[in-house]
């Protein structure tokens, strides 16, 4: 099992270009723990929806590398989209699950990955390209250069220890997120 | 099958989608989009994703936003329900977002299922946020989708424009 913030700030270690979109809740609170960025995207609204941000960002910037950093629970709300996300294909996007089998953010109840369904063979079914299970931190290492240099899509399934870490608050104004994220990742590269 | 304005209002709403630079198109399919979704697949300038449910289609549009393009999505008046909590990101964030929706369970309907969600439809949309214009005459089509296309794309707005059912029938006679 990997401790969730650990984890996160090794992945996103040097991060050079990447754009990054995390899941509303805790997945969010462990990207910003690494420092405010501003090719970072905090969804704060409409769970399950933030995979699909990752593909119209994807599709929209084929330029870029899309990092899409969210939770079991959002990830389950929106499992549809891992077909939808399957059919187009995208080179350039990668899902990062942090999978702890609980609801973090509403008292840790359990979720369906907690009996078992499987959320990395759910991505291959949806003809993810690469498909990594990690549960060593000494992973993390080959985790990130596929993350910066695989062909995607990329579905990483981290096992994560269930536990709550102190919440890391980034800015809740979307609108000054947007804009921000928008301004900074202009430029093609 | 080429665009031409001359041949119905789904393709003077592809040129009027083509002539504001919408190159992102998300949909579930409805019989009443079934020519405006093939007049996108064929279009090389516009990425067209067919999702699972309705409620990718914000996650989609806000993901174009941010990577600096404009997209729309085609969804039937059921798929409106489907959307809800999804829909309010888009206002949450100042998403500029164009929903075009085929109205069911209005107009001669032979469902009745369909009724309820057809009923509420546009005062959900409100609620949600969005402004709504509705289409009832094909002489209509070209301006409201113009219209929905500036104050959408303008000014960051959502802005969703509904096809009569009475509409999609004259036209196409289509369930």
């Amino acid at each position: 099992m990997l401790d969730r913030r650990e984890f996160v700030a090794r992945l996103l270690a040097d991060r050079g270009e990447l754009l990054v979109v995390t899941g509303l809740g805790t997945p969010t609170f462990d990207v910003n723990a690494c420092g405010d960025h501003p090719l970072n995207f905090y969804i704060w609204g409409g769970m399950g929806c933030t995979a699909m941000v990752g593909l119209g960002l994807a599709l929209a910037r084929p330029d870029r590398r899309i990092a899409v950093i969210t939770g079991d629970g959002d990830l389950l709300m929106g499992m549809g989209s891992l077909a939808t996300i399957g059919a187009k294909q995208p080179r350039n996007l990668s899902i990062v699950a942090l999978d702890n089998g609980h609801y973090g953010a509403t008292g840790m109840q359990a979720s369906a990955t907690a009996t078992g369904i499987d959320l990395a063979g759910t991505a291959t079914s949806c003809r993810f390209r690469q498909v990594l299970s990690v549960s060593q931190i000494d992973e993390t290492v080959d985790v990130r250069k596929i993350l910066h240099s695989g062909q995607g899509p990329i579905f990483i399934h981290a096992k994560i220890t269930a536990n709550d870490p102190p919440r890391v608050i980034p800015s809740r104004d979307g609108q000054t997120i947007k804009q921000r994220f928008i301004e900074a990742s202009a430029k093609h590269v | 099958m080429r665009p031409d304005a001359s041949s119905g209002w789904p393709d003077l709403i592809y040129t009027v989608l083509k002539r504001n630079n919408v190159s992102q198109v998300g949909y579930v399919p409805d019989n009443g989009h079934a020519r405006l979704i093939a007049l996108c697949q064929q279009d090389n300038e516009i990425t067209d994703v067919v999702m699972t449910t309705e409620a990718e289609g914000p996650g989609l549009v806000l993901g174009a936003t941010l990577g600096g393009k404009r997209a729309a999505l085609l969804m039937q008046s059921s798929g409106v329900g489907n959307s809800v909590n999804a829909l309010t990101i888009l206002k949450s964030c100042a998403v500029p977002c164009l929903l075009i929706v085929t109205m069911r369970g209005e107009f001669d309907d032979f469902n009745p299922w369909q009724v309820t969600m057809g009923a509420m439809t546009e005062s959900t949309l409100k609620a949600c946020g969005f402004l709504t214009y509705r289409v009832e005459r094909a002489e209509d089509v070209e301006d409201i989708i113009t219209a929905g296309c500036n104050m959408a794309y303008g000014n960051n707005l959502q802005v969703a424009v509904l096809l009569a059912q009475r509409l999609i029938k004259r036209s196409k006679g289509a369930h």
